[in-house]
């Protein structure tokens, strides 16, 4: 894949999400919040991006208006072309549940409901029919290497599996984007490696991924690192020592206790 | 989302909590059932009214003597005694719209025949009577108008003295004692049942009215005079003709008051039914407010659902769910409630007004309408009390609604 490098625009059908001035403030109570002072940047098909920052940095906001839960107070942002900023509540969602798939830190899964249940859930709001939905769903499992967990329910997964059922959600629909929000902040260190790999396995083939993270050992395995500080860009470049997922778990000592898997 | 789903995630989400979930409908089964239950015990009596009234005949005119006044005091209808045996021949005669006429009088006391003895009322009247009424003689025959004018000591007993006072043999040609005065029996009536109180209508003993007020009663002037309309249209034109003809030979002064009331089937019709119709409303009336307290119940819980699956809901919407999505999805689930706890009540209404039925003998009877009003009620109030709470989360943020613990 290609990285654009220091965030210059990459011209042609490669650009994904194209953001300029992009300005957040909301009102905590009385206080105006300046989350986003202005941020500029592009970010192109098929690139691994790790968003990363002091909580307070902005980064959180900036995912939030990535991933169309929240409209730029200022600016523009546009993905595939589309101006997001003029999208109506339903036009967003719509455009959550095609292009962008979440992964949560906190994995966020339906409790009472399968795995499969739970990666089925954004094709319910599409158009699939039951029979697509099913196949489409266990393919995604399989996909994360869980085809064999389908019809357990989350409470008897571990950390790690449930992460991964949350990334078989987010790619059921096939989207553009897989936005990660601090994915590997529950989990102990091997089983975060093991997530980075599933995440660099989709890199590879193709999709799009944003990890918002503040740990610079998980930023190490995506392809370019952007730094946000007080609502701004502070630095945004490509990582030249991109760390290999698979590699790394090798190297890791397992931790031998009834903990996962 | 697609309605099946929809539903299916519905119920799935009330099978969670099935204990909250069936509290919840149990408002509104208590509510459904208590509306079915009470437009069955109005709609019951309602009937047996209509039945008493037309078993008192067709197109009958009750004359009863008029209130007695004494000072300007006036006493219940009935209570003078102004109406006489030639008041009812002269309306026989002078009424055109008048097709016939039966003086009546009435008396109490015991009976005896042989061994045996009963209590009960005997009636008084003419000879067209049963004609006016509706009623048949099963064994034997009526007494006549010559009976009627000689003061025959004769009776026709109902089916109920009949098998009290001969159960075994048959009492035609038998001699009865009626407060002592002997009274040949010479026919007994077709079964007639109980009326709309309870009370048997067969339990009496019918003679001819003449003899009645100079053997049983002492009381020469007459009780009430049945008269019969010659059709149902002539109903008010007949009743005109008795009163004018009433009033003339009672000589009463035109700006004096009538001593006595003419009632027809109709007026006791409509008095009767508006009573039961307005005891039906009012029932009816109580029993909704068991169901809006059901209603209530159900936004309550909504309310709690919603509150609850915050986090859920932000999950939904993360992944795409519109508004209108989630607003479906907690609307259906309210409908589930109250339509689950509409057709139990249903159920249980229809099952509680048997029950009734056998044990308080009280009539029900189970209009399609009421069903269907209850039914349509509950669907009503799902949708109205479960709106508010399914709004509230979908107008939820879905930022927030995420992060929600």
């Amino acid at each position: 894949m290609i990285s654009p490098g220091n965030g210059r625009p990459a011209e042609g059908s490669g650009q994904l999400i194209r953001i300029d001035h992009l300005v957040k403030t909301y009102l905590l109570g009385e206080v105006e919040v300046h989350a986003l002072r202005g941020v500029s940047l592009q970010i192109s098909q098929g690139e691994f991006v790790a968003i990363m920052g002091a909580s307070g940095s902005g980064k959180s906001t900036f995912m939030n208006v990535l991933g169309c839960l929240d409209k730029p107070t200022k600016g523009t942002y546009r993905l595939d072309q589309i101006d997001v900023g003029q999208l109506t509540r339903d036009e967003l969602a719509r455009i959550r549940n095609r292009k962008i798939g979440f992964v949560f830190q906190g994995f966020n899964l339906l409790s009472r409901t399968t795995a499969l249940e739970n990666v089925e859930l954004p094709l319910l709001y599409g158009s699939t029919s039951h029979r697509d939905r099913r196949w489409q769903a266990a393919d995604a499992l399989e996909t994360v290497g869980l085809a064999d967990r389908a019809h357990h329910y989350p409470s008897q997964l571990s950390g790690g599996q449930q992460q991964r059922v949350a990334i078989a959600r987010a790619l059921v629909n096939s989207p553009s984007i897989v936005l990660a929000d601090e994915p590997t902040g529950n989990l102990d260190s091997r089983t975060s490696v093991e997530v980075m790999e599933v995440f660099q396995r989709l890199n590879d083939n193709g999709i799009t991924i944003i990890l918002v993270t503040h740990e610079s050992d998980i930023a190490q395995f995506a392809k370019r690192q952007i730094v946000f500080r007080d609502g701004k860009v502070r630095a945004d470049k490509a990582n030249g020592s991109q760390k290999i997922a698979s590699e790394a778990v090798r190297e890791m000592p397992v931790i031998d206790d009834e903990g996962d898997e | 989302m697609r309605l099946t789903n929809t539903l299916l995630s519905a119920f799935r989400a009330l099978r969670r909590n099935k204990m909250r979930s069936f509290l919840t409908m149990l408002g509104i089964i208590i509510g459904v059932s208590a509306v079915i239950a009470m437009l069955a015990i109005g709609q019951g009596a309602k009937y047996s009214v209509e039945q008493q009234i037309s078993s008192l005949g067709t197109n009958v005119i009750v004359v009863l003597p008029g209130t007695q006044q004494t000072g300007g005091i006036r006493v219940a209808a009935g209570s003078a005694t102004t109406l006489t045996a030639d008041d009812a021949l002269a309306i026989q005669k002078e009424c055109p719209a008048v097709a016939l006429v039966s003086p009546g009088t009435r008396a109490g006391g015991q009976v005896i025949a042989g061994s045996q003895n009963w209590s009960t009322g005997i009636e008084g009247t003419g000879a067209d009577y049963l004609e006016i009424r509706k009623w048949k003689v099963e064994y034997g025959d009526f007494y006549t108008e010559q009976d009627i004018k000689t003061a025959t000591k004769v009776c026709v007993l109902g089916k109920t003295v009949a098998d009290n006072l001969f159960p075994d043999a048959s009492p035609i040609d038998q001699t009865v004692r009626i407060r002592n005065v002997p009274f040949k029996v010479v026919g007994v009536l077709a079964k007639k049942g109980q009326n709309a109180m309870g009370q048997d209508q067969d339990d009496i003993i019918l003679s001819p009215y003449t003899t009645v007020s100079r053997r049983l009663s002492w009381f020469t002037n007459l009780r009430q005079i049945l008269v019969s309309a010659t059709s149902s249209e002539n109903i008010p034109i007949a009743q005109n003709q008795v009163a004018e003809l009433l009033r003339m030979r009672h000589k009463i002064a035109s700006y004096d008051a009538d001593d006595f009331t003419i009632r027809n089937q109709a007026d006791l019709a409509t008095a009767a039914t508006a009573t039961t119709d307005i005891l039906t409303i009012l029932l009816a009336s109580i029993a909704s407010v068991s169901l809006l307290v059901g209603g209530i119940g159900i936004m309550n819980i909504m309310l709690v659902s919603v509150t609850e699956r915050t986090r859920e809901i932000g999950i939904r919407m993360s992944v795409g769910a519109r508004s209108r999505d989630i607003l479906t999805q907690f609307l259906i689930e309210a409908l589930v409630l109250s339509l689950l706890g509409g057709t139990v009540g249903i159920l249980l209404g229809v099952t509680g007004s048997r029950i009734i039925s056998h044990v308080v003998k009280w009539p029900t009877i189970i209009t399609a309408f009421s069903i269907v009003l209850s039914f349509g009620f509950s669907i009503g109030i799902g949708i109205f009390f479960g709106f508010y709470p399914a709004r509230k989360a979908a107008l939820l943020n879905p930022i927030e609604a995420l992060r929600y613990e």
